[in-house]
């Protein structure tokens, strides 16, 4: 009666799969870019305040004190560390792993295809994102909006002008929210995520986001004089793809964020773990000017076979991990 | 009854909201790679029936809502209440018109149903998706008229009144959907 050893995924769908990992690594190896695979486990974990790293306990022997390690959530600190020491360009195919993720799009461990691409800048990578997924996907109708054009087209408001207030009367007819939270960017996410999102089925690349969203990606002027992020997003299916940016370079900024980003931690009762400050150091060797991206293999299988569920894609999805 | 937090809530999950007990319709994990984290879920208030959206914070959590279905017999309505029993407990239990509201015109004396309780009161009563239920008004039937189209009212022993083909006697027992209120054959 038991089918709890059961895959979650049919054998039709890792055939696909499997298929689909193939066409990837040809992808890139006819563009010269090299596979690595870096480390899943590691000394530091991610300083992004929303995104929660598995802590792993490691000990030289059983019975000894253990220190805690760190699954990490994209290799994208590795990757650029291998930047730094001049590897050119680079991607890796491998697991991610991000604690208390779990839902119809999210699986705590996940496939992650994220790639680096020194000299080439963001609006290049955009159009090597696009040639990816459409060598999965097929033919389809695509299209680039700024975060601002993206808004405005579908709620009919500047998003860097507009104020919480605002953007709370556009969710309560619909949703009822009755929490408060004064950080803007999470009111914007909202409208995104319960407004937007769901209606981008062709792909849309999003570019140009409130620097207040910029994470690793470089912050520039944009021509409202607008302090922006060149950081881009894929949609497609009605969900969040992929995710790149014109990667920072200065290490002093790096080692900014890194602490803004610990101490905003610490204020909202966040766990604070040991930042990656070898990042900093690689920053300071010598990091080319160059623009990375990573994108949710899992997803792009679930589009590319009309399924609904992550749970579908992968053999044995948390439940049954 | 204890607590559960946003990031455990499922599908067909009791809860308290706003003093009332609902059930979990659908649940939604919304998470931007980058941004925070939020349980949307799809609600719907057992007592008024009302489905709406709320959206929670992963740090919010609700109280489970002591609700739970019980299959019982239908004994009979006094006009007022409608009464049910636990068939091994042989406990009896009261439901108002709120309770039964639709699912009245299809309790049959004897048949099973489904009663969700409500800190032990009942709040809700599903019929059995089909009854069979015996005609006591119509029309005459149509000697010879067995497959094509048309269709007369006929009001059944429960009260309900169900569109039946126009060979139909009264006297008849026929099985109904009582989701759909159709007519599914002879019994």
């Amino acid at each position: 009666m038991n089918n709890h050893w059961q895959p979650t995924a049919e054998i039709l769908t890792l055939r696909e799969r499997a298929k689909v990992l193939a066409q990837v690594r040809a992808f890139f190896a006819e563009r010269g870019v090299m596979e690595v695979d870096t480390q899943c486990m590691s000394h530091a974990a991610v300083s992004d305040p929303f995104i929660d790293s598995l802590e792993v306990s490691y000990h030289p022997y059983p019975g000894a004190e253990t220190q805690s390690l760190f699954l990490q959530s994209s290799p994208e600190y590795a990757m650029k560390r291998l930047l730094a020491a001049d590897s050119g360009p680079i991607y890796q195919l491998g697991k991610a792993f991000r604690n208390g993720e779990v839902g119809r799009l999210h699986n705590p461990e996940f496939t992650i295809l994220e790639w680096y691409r020194p000299r080439l800048s963001s609006a290049e990578l955009m159009d090597e994102v696009q040639a990816l997924v459409t060598a999965v996907l097929g033919e389809q109708h695509w299209e680039r909006l700024s975060y601002r054009e993206l808004f405005l087209r579908y709620v009919s408001l500047d998003p860097h002008a507009v104020s919480i207030e605002h953007l709370k009367t556009l969710l309560e007819p619909h949703f009822d929210m009755p929490f408060t939270d004064d950080r803007k960017d999470t009111w914007l996410e909202l409208v995104m995520s319960h407004l937007i999102e769901p209606k981008l089925i062709e792909p849309v690349l999003v570019y140009d986001f409130p620097a207040s969203q910029a994470a690793l990606a470089e912050v520039k002027s944009d021509e409202h004089g607008t302090l922006v992020a060149t950081r881009f997003e894929l949609y497609a299916g009605g969900m969040e793809l992929a995710n790149g940016y014109q990667e920072l370079r200065d290490p002093q900024e790096q080692a900014d964020r890194l602490q803004a980003d610990d101490q905003f931690r610490g204020q909202s009762g966040l766990p604070q773990r040991p930042l990656e400050t070898r990042l900093v150091a690689a920053l300071e060797a010598g990091f080319p000017n160059c623009s990375g991206v990573a994108l949710g293999f899992d997803r792009l299988l679930m589009i590319k076979l009309g399924l609904s569920s992550i749970k579908e894609v992968i053999p044995f999805a948390f439940e049954r991990a | 009854m204890g607590n559960v937090s946003s990031g455990q809530f499922k599908t067909g999950m009791k809860v308290m909201v706003d003093g009332d007990p609902c059930n979990m319709v659908e649940v939604e994990f919304v998470k931007p790679g980058k941004g925070q984290a939020f349980t949307r879920v799809r609600l719907r208030n057992l007592l008024t029936g009302r489905i709406w959206e709320r959206t929670f914070k992963s740090n919010e959590s609700a109280e489970t809502a002591d609700v739970m279905d019980r299959d019982m017999e239908y004994l009979y309505s006094d006009g007022e209440m409608w009464h049910f029993m636990e068939p091994q407990s042989f406990e009896q239990y009261a439901a108002d018109e709120n309770a039964v509201a639709e699912g009245a015109k299809w309790l049959k004396e004897g048949d099973k149903v489904m009663i969700t309780l409500w800190n032990d009161n009942p709040i809700a009563v599903t019929p059995p998706n089909f009854v069979e239920l015996e005609v006591v008004e119509t029309d005459p039937g149509l000697k010879g008229d067995t497959a094509n189209g048309g269709s007369k009212p006929a009001k059944m022993s429960t009260g309900a009144v169900v569109k039946v083909p126009l060979f139909i006697n009264e006297g008849e027992v026929l099985r109904i959907d009582t989701r759909s209120g159709e007519y599914v054959s002879r019994a």
